[in-house]
């Protein structure tokens, strides 16, 4: 990106994911698929390739899409290989002579669709070393099929299938780390961020993942109002208090490379996270100390590997 | 051109003439052939096609299904579990209206495991909204796979083309074969010019969509007019398929029908073996014939009520269980279109040959004589039986 980052410039160019989409009010993922489709250079074009999701059925729904851009939806678990197909069509048919200007390739699949169902087909297109970006909005539960857990679910939430009783008290396992199983395919970039501030990591990381050459993985946190039941107007907050807590922290690995994107000044302790959001509620009921002890345990040493990994 | 070629290496070499964009690759006996030639096609540089090493058929499928949506010709080959692997995708594929070319090695559905030949594979897809065509040789392998595209494509049709042939007998057994030139295959087919496309510039569009009760219906209604269009088009592209190879194709094969009296219904490669036990029954006065399905999608249910209308008996051989519990899928199929008939003929169901159980002239000549007993007795014993297999129930 030669110029220096403006929102104010970036939120006047014309928008590629339009409104009327019927996303929830205050969902973040539509904030997240406009953030990335707006680190797009106006002149080129993108083919969008979407996971079954939240998403998809918000903003595909016959006969109206949200999407400016050319946008294809095949199933839930195979939106990497689609999107690998797209991009193979694309070379063929430029061989041939049959295809005008710079076309990206951008995928959005939601954390089922990615750490779990379509976790095969995305290392699979990585290894294959296909030129595209997949974006997985992560909001840590099978939200469209009414908030059940998934692989990105951290330890402790209530979903439906991981409900707070008196014998088991929420999810059990700790959040799988994606992020990281992605660099470990050794890809020219990875990068985790997040819809905060004034949108500028996300939009650096996004136009960097756009214009790399090769296979790029952006994982961005999309608080979900309904699913982690908090109030809908509060995500940017949520958003920020994730990062601040370092339960998201931002960096990007580049060509190998760890970078740390962001330190906060003062640390949060993680309750600060938990406690606006009903998805943790039982923890902090009387007894249930010891929750919030591991949770903040667990996210310690995570951001202890994190600053080893990029040297901060 | 004269060659000798295996059924798998003929269908790589048509692969390679169509030239297609993008191919889906992925192992799996018996088909596993078809991808490894294609591959050294690539490898000396003699195809323009991107080929996409999945790491699944599942990936595999949903490669050709978006490459084909972004406005190229996509193929992919694969057996059995691949194809079941595909299950979801091949639906999406037919919905989307995406005219893929898929070839499809007939092997056993697991299970128990098993790799050889028979028809549950391609059964279990039949309703998925694909064109099946099934071919009884290497050289219907070959003419088959090169119609394929200027079927589907048509505008009235737009669906995806499985071209079947059975795994082993004919992907793996050596036969003489008649290939056309390479431009003349190119002239067959021609451009690919899809209407709308993903990677068109004018006019971007949107695929797979989430698709609402009040539009659902008339979606599908409009998927069934196109295979309803596609017997049609299967005919015209045969016909000008003659023009260029001499070989005459239609959506069945009648042999020896002209004054049958018995009769076999089957797929595949079995009809080989079934029209020498009719020449061995016609030389004894015999009036016993045969009908080859090459098309099982669209059915021909009219082309074969009037075929087998004279008929006394007949029997339908299934070389797949589809576990319906009253006969094979190509019996119900066959029983239902002749329903119509005013005068009907026996019909029994018997379901042989599964996981690469061999089926000899003997076995035909067994069924023919079975017929024969139930035309002459108006006995029809056993509707439902299976050939060749040494469980208790009384076999043919
Ligand atoms: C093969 C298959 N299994 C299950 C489903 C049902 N399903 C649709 S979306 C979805 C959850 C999506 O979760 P995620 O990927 O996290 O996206 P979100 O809706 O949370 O944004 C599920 C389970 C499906 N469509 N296909
Ligand atoms: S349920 Fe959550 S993820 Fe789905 S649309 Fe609503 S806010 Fe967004
Ligand atoms: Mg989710």
């Amino acid at each position: 990106m030669s110029k220096v980052y403006n929102l104010k410039r970036e939120v006047e160019k014309p928008a590629r994911l339009t409104g009327g989409h019927r996303l929830c009010a205050g969902c973040g993922a539509g904030v997240v698929v406009s953030g990335v489709l707006r680190a797009l250079d106006q002149e080129d074009r993108a083919v969008v390739v979407n996971a079954t999701s939240c998403l998809e059925v918000s903003t595909f729904m016959y006969p109206y899409t949200a999407y400016m851009d050319s946008y294809i939806h095949s199933a839930f678990e195979n939106s990497a290989a689609t999107c690998s197909g797209v991009e193979a069509a694309y070379k063929a048919l430029q061989r041939r002579g049959q295809v005008e200007g710079t076309v990206k390739f951008i995928t959005f699949a939601g954390d089922g669709g990615t750490y779990d169902i379509g976790f095969q087909s995305l290392s699979g297109a990585m290894e294959r070393g296909h030129d595209m970006v997949y974006v997985c909005y992560d909001n840590e539960a099978y939200m469209n099929t009414g908030i059940q857990r998934s692989s990105s679910t951290p330890a402790f939430a209530r979903t439906t299938t991981t409900p707070v009783g008196s014998a088991v008290k929420g999810k059990k396992q700790n959040k799988k780390d994606l992020t990281e199983i992605l660099v470990a395919h050794n890809i020219p970039y990875v990068a985790q961020t997040a819809p905060i501030g004034n949108f500028k990591d996300l939009h650096t990381k996004s136009h960097k993942a756009i214009y790399t050459e090769g296979p790029c993985f952006l994982n961005i946190l999309s608080p979900c109002p309904r699913g982690w039941d908090y109030p809908m107007e509060k995500l940017a907050q949520i958003t920020k208090l994730a990062v601040d807590t370092c339960v998201w922290p931002l960096y990007e690995v580049e060509e190998g490379v760890w970078h740390l994107s962001y330190r906060p000044k003062k640390k949060l302790a993680v309750d600060e996270f938990l406690r606006p959001q009903g998805r943790f509620s039982h923890m902090f009921q009387k007894g249930n100390e010891w929750m919030i002890e591991e949770a903040q345990a667990y996210v310690d040493q995570k951001w202890e590997r994190l600053l080893e990994h990029t040297g901060a | 051109m004269k060659s000798r070629l295996s059924g798998n290496e003929a269908v790589a070499y048509a692969l390679q003439q169509l030239n297609p964009d993008v191919m889906g690759a992925f192992p799996i006996t018996p088909s596993t052939e078809i991808p490894e030639y294609f591959a050294q096609y690539v490898a000396d540089g003699q195809v323009n096609t991107e080929f996409v090493t999945v790491e699944s058929e599942h990936s595999s499928m949903s490669v050709c299904i978006a490459a084909q949506a972004a406005g190229a010709r996509s193929v992919c080959a694969t057996s059995s579990c691949g194809l079941a692997l595909m299950y979801e995708l091949l639906y999406v594929a037919a919905s989307c209206r995406l005219p893929i070319t898929l070839a499809c090695v007939n092997r056993a559905l697991t299970g128990p495991i098993n790799i050889n030949n028979d028809h549950s594979d391609s059964m279990g897809a039949r309703d998925s909204g694909w064109i099946q065509i099934y071919a009884e040789n290497n050289q219907e392998a070959y003419d088959n796979i090169i119609m394929a595209m200027p079927i589907g494509e048509t505008p009235g049709v737009r669906l995806p083309v499985m071209s079947c042939m059975d795994g082993f007998i004919t992907s793996h057994a050596v036969e003489n074969i008649e290939l056309l030139d390479s431009d003349v295959v190119q002239g067959f087919i021609g451009e690919y010019q899809p209407e709308n496309y993903l990677l068109k510039k004018e006019n971007p569009l949107a695929v797979g969509p989430y698709d609402v009760s009040a539009y659902y219906m008339e979606h599908k209604v409009m998927q069934a007019e196109a295979m309803k269009a596609a017997k049609n088009r299967i005919l015209e592209v045969a016909a000008d398929f003659e023009k260029i190879s001499g070989r005459r194709y239609g959506l069945l094969e009648e042999y020896r029908m002209e004054d049958a009296e018995l009769a076999l219904v089957l797929i595949g490669s079995t009809a080989g073996t079934a029209k020498a036990a009719v020449d061995q029954l016609r030389a004894k006065g015999e009036k016993a014939g045969l009908v080859k399905i090459r098309v099982f999608r669209p059915f021909p249910g009219q082309e074969l009520a009037k075929v087998l209308a004279g008929t006394k008996a007949v029997a339908i051989m299934d070389k797949s269980e589809g576990l319906a519990g009253g006969g094979g899928p190509l019996f119900a199929e066959t029983r239902s279109a002749l329903y119509d008939l005013p005068e009907r003929p026996y019909l029994i169901s018997i379901v042989y040959g599964l996981g690469g159980r061999d089926v000899k002239t003997d076995d035909i000549e067994t069924v023919f004589s079975r017929l024969a007993h139930i035309s002459s007795s108006s006995q029809i014993g056993p509707v439902y039986t299976h050939m060749g297999q040494r469980s208790k129930e009384e076999t043919v």
